[in-house]
């Protein structure tokens, strides 16, 4: 029982730090909070759906292929959107307040999530995603694994990994963390501004596309609403971890999805109140440690 | 040299002829034909500076301005007596300002972004839905705002120890807390939401129509409609007075700079927590009336989306001038009901014409003009 808890709380997990990395590296290079994140996620699912009727009505039907497809439209529109809106929104709105790029984002999310409801057909409704895994479970005693959650389990860890290597091991991610920690000086030094935020932004919202086609086939579904949870809950794993590192996002996310699994488990009226209980812990976490659990050392000049 | 009161009463006057043409046109053209005049006279008020000697004569008449707007709102009700529709998109447009100045409360002057308005408002209406019946309707109207702020108080520890991007992370959370609540918690009625009795005054039940004889009946909105404009029309008051008061100076400052407030004795902690909990109580009293009005309500009316929506009102009026609200209201409320087919692209459409005001007017439609000291040049 506990072992089908830890797995189901994992996969959540990592669902969850796909999401946050992607605030935080927004958060790291132009200290703006992107809200529209969530719906990225979710346009990443729907662009991959649309790929799957397009690619079958093509005559493709090899599961592989079909996730190949899948995965390279959704993480290549989702890049593009990433950079067209840090380009259209982020960057212009540098030098005003932080709330205005926060609402300007919140209102791209709620333009894009909206445009699904009303453009995508039937977008209103609830849309199947196909199964394109093995299917097929291993099982001892009372716990069940499913290939097809090992599989995505793999798949999102390897991101984030991939993630943290390009961050730690390549030019692009030298320019990131040299940006993040201060752009005059990362500028002086020769690396251009805005091409790297640019490409910060086209990451950050790739691993979001990722991070949907993940969270469909785990769940065989994906509707228009999913990203405005998908995001809140990034932002608070971000947050709670401390934003602005990505290994304080992949621990965020992890808190929230245990927070989630526990309360599913321990509060009374069961999984229902589950949300209720586990931004709640947010609250209550933020009060204790209201930068973040790994928070970046940092003192207010005056 | 005195100033004149005729620029001020125009102002007014022309307000209130937008307004109830708004309320009352009822074809597509004619309702774009209302917006175009309006938008004309904005540009034209910015490029003559007539604007500004409105704004200079109702400062020179401040007993005498307050009277006309009261009595162009009285004038818009018994204009509007017999329809029920336009009435209640009157309540809920003067309801909405309300929960809106509240928002402005905390937002414009205290600087504490709140995106829970909604949640606020809902605490205010399931309120009314639970006690409405058991106790005297004005009493429900406060324990409702009293609730909201209280449930506001919850969140006061929180607020203060964090900062921006964190702080809004709080009222985030709440709300979709708050919302995913109210839809699984069945003594509240779930996701079918709960019926709300009306609001009743010395014998008369505002639920009843008015009739006087046969062929005179007035829509049962009438009471509610001038009832919430008494409303909105005292909170304007008090909240303009709150801004000229040494209150709004206090709030200005802990907005601008929290730190160099705090070196000038200025408490920042707790101004912006009285601002938030009296802005939440606002939110609360809009929203119990609001349910009264409707006489029903659910979760959905409380999503996150909603609270976009007040924060859109409070944007696109100009952060910091509570003036502006009430056409940004109008905008946001009226114009999804009457050019029908919108309704559905409603948020849609708010969400782009917000990106475009932060764009390219980032002060909002009438933004706030800077302090002038009465005797200073």
């Amino acid at each position: 029982m506990l072992a089908q808890h830890l797995f189901n709380g994992l996969m959540l997990g990592v669902i969850y730090a796909l999401v946050a990395t992607g605030f935080t590296l927004f958060f790291g290079v132009m200290d703006v909070i992107k809200f529209s994140h969530g719906d990225v996620v979710m346009l990443g699912a729907f662009t991959a759906l649309a790929t799957y009727a397009a690619a079958s009505g093509a005559g493709i039907t090899h599961p592989a292929l079909l996730l190949a497809f899948m995965l390279a439209a959704a993480l290549g529109v989702m890049a593009l959107l990433g950079a067209l809106m840090a380009r259209v929104l982020v960057l212009p709105l540098r030098g005003a307040p932080a709330i205005n790029v926060l609402l300007i984002t919140l209102m791209a999310g709620t333009a894009i999530r909206e445009s699904v409801r009303l453009f995508y057909p039937q977008g209103s409704n609830p849309k199947p995603f196909p199964r394109l895994l093995p299917e097929g479970a291993f099982e001892a005693g009372g716990f069940t694994l499913r290939y097809d959650s090992l599989i995505l389990l793999g798949l999102g860890l390897a991101a984030i990994a991939a993630t943290g290597l390009l961050l730690e091991r390549t030019r692009l991610g030298l320019a990131i963390r040299a940006v993040a920690q201060d752009p005059e000086t990362a500028a002086v030094m020769g690396i251009p501004f805005r091409a790297t935020v640019l490409a910060t932004f086209a990451l950050g919202s790739a691993l979001a596309a990722l991070a949907g086609v993940v969270n469909g086939l785990y769940y065989s579904e994906v509707n228009f609403g999913v990203g405005l949870l998908l995001g809140a809950i990034g932002f608070s794993s971000a947050v709670v971890g401390g934003l602005g590192s990505v290994w304080g996002a992949v621990l965020g996310a992890m808190v929230f999805a245990a927070l989630q699994t526990a309360g599913a488990l321990v509060v009374p009226g069961g999984s229902a109140y589950r949300d209720v209980f586990a931004f709640g812990a947010v609250i209550a976490l933020m009060t204790w440690r209201p930068a973040g659990l790994l928070a970046e050392r940092s003192a207010e000049r005056v | 040299m005195p100033v004149a009161a005729w620029p001020a009463l125009a102002a007014v006057a022309i307000g209130a002829g937008l307004a109830a043409a708004l309320l009352l046109v009822h074809h597509k053209a004619a309702v774009l034909a209302v917006l175009a005049v309006g938008a004309a006279l904005l540009v034209v008020a910015q490029r003559t500076r007539a604007g500004e000697r409105a704004a200079a004569s109702a400062a020179a008449h401040p007993r005498l301005v307050p009277v006309a707007v009261a009595a162009c709102g009285l004038g818009l009700v018994m204009l509007l007596r017999e329809d029920n529709f336009a009435l209640l998109m009157l309540c809920t447009v003067a309801l909405q300002t309300l929960a809106a100045l509240g928002l402005h409360l905390q937002f414009g002057y205290a600087g504490v972004a709140n995106f829970a308005g909604a949640a606020f408002l809902g605490v205010g209406a399931y309120t009314a839905a639970v006690l409405g019946g058991h106790l005297p309707s004005v009493l429900v109207l406060v324990t409702g705002a009293g609730l909201a702020a209280l449930a506001g108080l919850l969140l006061a520890l929180p607020l203060l120890r964090t900062r921006g991007h964190y702080a809004a992370l709080i009222t985030i959370a709440f709300g979709l807390l708050l919302r995913t609540f109210l839809e699984v918690n069945d003594t509240l009625g779930g996701p079918q939401g709960l019926k709300v009795p009306g609001f009743t005054l010395g014998g008369l039940a505002f639920n009843d129509a008015i009739v006087f004889d046969e062929d005179t009946e007035w829509s049962f909105y009438v009471p509610y409609a001038v009832l919430a404009l008494a409303l909105l029309g005292a909170t304007h008051v008090l909240v303009r007075r709150l801004e000229r008061s040494w209150i709004g100076l206090a709030l200005d400052a802990v907005r601008v700079d929290e730190t160099a407030a705090a070196a000038f004795g200025v408490n920042g902690g707790a101004w912006k927590i009285a601002a938030f909990c009296v802005g939440n109580a606002l939110c609360g009293l809009a929203g119990a009336l609001l349910a009264m009005v409707t006489g029903f309500v659910a979760p959905p009316s409380f999503a996150f989306g909603d609270s976009l929506v007040l924060v859109s009102i409070v944007i696109l009026g100009g952060i910091g001038n509570p003036l502006g609200l009430l056409p940004a209201a109008f905008l946001v409320v009226v114009l999804p009901e009457k050019l029908q087919g919108l309704q559905e692209y409603r948020f849609l459409l708010f969400a782009v014409l917000v990106i475009l005001v932060l764009r390219l007017r980032p002060g909002g439609l009438l933004p706030r003009r800077l302090r002038r000291w009465p005797g200073l040049p």
